[in-house]
């Protein structure tokens, strides 16, 4: 909407909502502003010794990291979505939610799974040595996991769900009149994949590949447990193990260039198609049935990135903790790690939740080029890694903490030392911008279901803008907010790097253990927390194949 | 007719509104008496929507001052919010809440009164609009009709000053709408209620207003009532508004408009050779079979429409073929027919 800067009449409702998301704004934009700010200060000295070490071979890693993992995203996201819409055969129902399960495995813990499922005396090399006859792993081992293949595969196994996902919508809701008038125009059925579905396809695949390669920047435990030298790995070594935020926040920035090249990348792949659904109701997608012999062949091809991506973790996860707690039980440890990720991800789900329904409200009662920019910048911290929203949070708490510790020293001769970093303070501050994208889009998206008259007929009937938010917003979007709440949730639970790089002293989350446990190469109780996330992480795909159900 | 002081209910002084580069409003400026029914009418775009948010203060106006009851609403200096303006509002698509009962969607606008008083306020208008048994269901399970009612009962339980309406009746089917309109007026003139209805159908304007406002991109066109607008439009637009007008074109001679079709006596405060149209209502031309009248045609087209035919009939000198309706019955093997124009019921425009 086009809406000049216009003087509103003093004491309009809104004011108060759109001052609040003014705030939510800067506080989101500000940990990027100080990483900006921060890596100009570094000394140019330290740029050209960045160039020279570290910076070529973390951008060539990273670059070979997006490109294997866009591709193998691309060709299993597309096929399965194919798959599961072109052809109907027994077990097809089942497949097309089982396919999303791959999204509760987070990256670092596949890796941590596969290090172990394919470890030269794991249980899948073993069969492989017992079936060909060979007794020793010295006589035989596949090539180690550990390397960047391994790396891209997993990634790759894990993340297509992002490119399934969108792409499927878009062959159900798109083809249907399209490919039936391709095949009257004497395309036939096996060209019509190449010449109709797949270039109808290409935005869906675009947005879908870009999020799993944001997803893949974000990664750390993978990347670091695969020996791969990425951006965001360095910037993790640079400030854990050097303590040199100039030179993390250099790198950080470089990585947020990466994020920036790939949002150009997903504009470009999109092209100048705009795909509207047409005006008159799309004919629902008709899939094709096929013999039994060939439905197994295809359940079975469906089945393979489930097993890889979600079954054989998993099941190696519920032996391993299985085992763990017949062995040991569980320990006082895990509670208190359970606690912590507990408390944490809540405390950060209200406060997202609370933004996000601050910054959505405000751009419904004042719709316009204002709220519109607010909305676009509050939710900005999505598409930046969590060690760069990381370091960005860093230096602002620290700075706001040595301000606040030399005022205390000045005015009353007290130290209050590292008051918001040790506090878990900095920890939520970095899950509110990260997560609000999601927060704020879930509840846009649950108002925007619900007409503008509904508003102008509670004010006029007597309701304040905060009023009509109470008795008529609220009660119906609750569904749209409870959803985006348990996805921030989860998301907190699953977050590895920024937990990583600002959980206070001594606090350790299901993440946090895991990652030591996987670093360390050590395997005690690591299982256990691993299973609890995947667990948590099912959620949404619960969530995520029941809004599926409903579209169709 | 200008109102009292005393009962200027709304009174509307120069008011404007723009959306990034489209003007909505252009200055408009109106006063609505106590009592009084209004129909906004006009194409859609035209602002009558946008002045009716405007009115109800759910929008800003960017220039201009709007006074409820001799108070300022809107305006430069002051701003009074929607809920403390004592309006009524029913919207095109009823907004009734999804997730209240007919019942507790009246109720909502008696939230600031006792809950002793709320209760018996909501009994007495859901017992006066006739929808007892409709008071424990949800507005889903209520048909279009049932839903406008419920609307309207909903409007008017806080007693507002003004009700404003919306297309009130656009979402009904057309047999009902008639009925569900003539029942809804008949209510509100009862109770005295001062209405502003917005409509984009000439007919309905015509019928249920006192008084018929047109609009035309922002700007008042015609205020009056619907014979005014209807017989004396004091332009070109307002006249083919309400009627599918023949054109006829033609210039100023001696105190007549001189055409190929006839001379028309006009007395008009313009030059010899003015050009200018006639315009001539298609129930203004009368028709018999056969040559005869003041002038012959030949029968083009005919479409039998119930209680009128519709006529299209070439005339020489004549591009376009006159449109006429008549009730006359021709007989079917009509070819040449005779026409006269009806006194009064042609009008001078000055040609577009």
């Amino acid at each position: 909407m086009i809406s000049a800067v216009r003087s509103w009449p003093k004491g309009r409702a809104g004011t108060r909502w759109l001052l609040g998301a003014g705030i939510i704004a800067c506080l989101v934009m500000l940990p990027v502003i100080a990483l900006f700010l921060q890596a100009i200060q570094g000394s140019a000295g330290l740029w050209s010794h960045l160039v020279s070490t570290v910076l070529p071979t973390a951008l060539v890693d990273t670059g070979i990291l997006l490109v294997g993992v866009g591709l193998i995203t691309a060709i299993l996201g597309t096929s399965t979505a194919w798959l599961v819409t072109a052809y109907a055969f027994p077990g097809r129902r089942l497949l097309e939610w089982a396919l999303l399960l791959p999204l509760a495995v987070p990256t670092y813990i596949i890796a941590y799974a596969y290090l172990d499922i394919l470890h030269p005396i794991g249980p899948v090399q073993g069969a492989i040595r017992w079936l060909l006859g060979y007794s020793s792993a010295r006589e035989f081992r596949l090539p180690d996991v550990r390397s960047m293949t391994g790396c891209i595969l997993l990634l790759g196994f894990v993340l297509y769900p992002y490119v399934y996902i969108p792409t499927r919508a878009m062959f159900l809701t798109q083809s249907a009149n399209l490919i039936d008038a391709s095949r009257t125009l004497g395309i036939s059925r096996r060209a019509v994949f190449w010449h109709v579905a797949l270039p109808l396809a290409r935005p869906a695949v675009a947005v879908g590949v870009s999020l799993a390669l944001m997803e893949t920047l974000n990664d750390i435990g993978a990347s670091e447990f695969l020996g791969v030298r990425t951006l965001t790995v360095s910037i993790y070594t640079t400030w854990i193990t050097r303590t040199d935020l100039p030179g993390a926040s250099q790198i950080a920035l470089s990585l947020l260039m990466v994020v920036v090249a790939l949002v150009a990348f997903e504009k470009w792949a999109r092209g100048k198609q705009r795909y509207s659904t047409g005006a008159q109701r799309s004919r629902a997608f008709e899939p094709r049935r096929v013999s039994p012999a060939k439905g197994l062949v295809l359940l079975s091809a469906g089945i393979v990135p489930i097993l890889i991506g979600f079954g054989a973790p998993a099941i190696y996860l519920v032996n391993e903790a299985w085992k763990r707690i017949e062995f040991a039980g569980i320990s006082p440890r895990f509670l208190s790690e359970a606690f912590n990720t507990i408390v944490l991800a809540s405390a950060a789900t209200i406060i997202t939740v609370l933004f996000g329904l601050l910054v959505a409200y405000a751009s419904r009662l004042r719709p316009g080029a204002a709220t519109a920019w607010l909305q676009r910048l509050s939710t900005l911290g999505y598409a930046a890694p969590g060690t760069v929203v990381a370091i960005g949070v860093l230096i602002v708490l620290a700075t706001f903490d040595g301000f606040i510790d030399r005022t205390a020293m000045a005015w009353f001769g007290v130290s209050t030392g590292l008051l918001f970093i040790g506090s878990g303070a900095a920890l939520l501050y970095a899950y509110s911008v990260r997560f609000l994208a999601i927060s704020a889009g879930g509840i846009d998206a649950g108002l925007a279901r619900i007409p503008v008259s509904f508003d102008h007929a509670s004010r006029v009937l007597g309701q304040s803008a905060a009023g009509t938010f109470r008795h008529v917003h609220l009660p119906l979007s609750k569904a749209a907010i409870t959803a985006a709440g348990l996805l921030v949730f989860v998301d907190c639970v699953k977050e590895l790097p920024a937990t990583l790089l600002l959980r206070p002293l001594n606090v350790e989350t299901f993440a946090t253990h895991l990652y030591g446990e996987a670093a360390r190469g050590t395997y005690e109780e690591a299982s256990i927390a691993a299973l609890a996330i995947v667990a948590i992480g099912i959620l949404p795909v619960i969530l995520l194949s029941r809004m599926g159900q409903g579209r169709q | 007719m200008t109102p009292q002081a005393q009962d200027r209910t709304l009174e509307l002084r120069n008011v404007s509104r723009r959306f990034g580069a489209t003007v909505a409003l252009d200055d408009v400026s109106l006063t609505i008496a106590s009592g009084e029914i209004i129909c906004l009418v006009g194409q859609s775009g035209c602002g009558k929507s946008t002045l009716l948010r405007m009115i109800a203060g759910v929008d800003v106006i960017d220039g201009g001052r709007i006074l409820l009851n001799g108070q300022e609403v809107s305006g430069p200096s002051r701003f009074v919010e929607p809920e403390d303006r004592k309006i009524g509002f029913v919207f095109q698509d009823y907004a009734l809440f999804p997730h209240l009962t007919v019942e507790q969607n009246i109720l909502f606008g008696l939230r600031r009164r006792p809950k002793q008083e709320a209760t018996a306020r909501t009994a007495e208008v859901i017992a006066h609009i006739g929808i007892v048994h409709l008071k424990e269901r949800y507005p889903h399970m209520l048909s279009g009709g049932e839903q406008q009612r419920v609307a309207l009962a909903r409007a008017l339980a806080p007693q507002p000053d003004i009700l404003l309406m919306d297309e009130p009746f656009s979402n009904l089917d057309r047999g009902l709408r008639e009925k569900v309109r003539d029942e809804t007026l008949s209510l509100l003139k009862g109770l005295g209620t001062t209405v502003i209805m917005v409509t984009h159908d000439p007919e309905e304007a015509l019928s249920a207003g006192d008084r018929v406002v047109l609009m035309k991109a922002g700007r008042i066109v015609q205020a009056g009532s619907g014979y005014d607008l209807h017989d004396r439009p004091v332009s070109a637009y307002a006249a083919e508004f309400f009627c599918a007008f023949n054109k006829v074109s033609g210039a100023y001679r001696n105190g007549h408009v001189e055409t190929a079709i006839g001379r028309f006596a006009q007395a008009l405060d313009a030059g010899d050779g003015t050009p200018l149209t006639l315009y001539i209502r298609p129930q203004g031309i009368s028709v018999t079979p056969g040559p005869g009248g003041d002038l012959s045609g030949q029968l083009k087209s005919r479409m039998f429409l119930g209680e009128v035919e519709q006529l299209a009939i070439s005339v020489d000198g004549l591009e376009q073929p006159l449109q006429v309706r008549t009730m006359h019955r021709l007989p079917p093997d009509t070819e040449t027919v005779g026409l006269s124009v009806l006194p009064d019921s042609w009008l001078v425009f000055p040609a577009a």
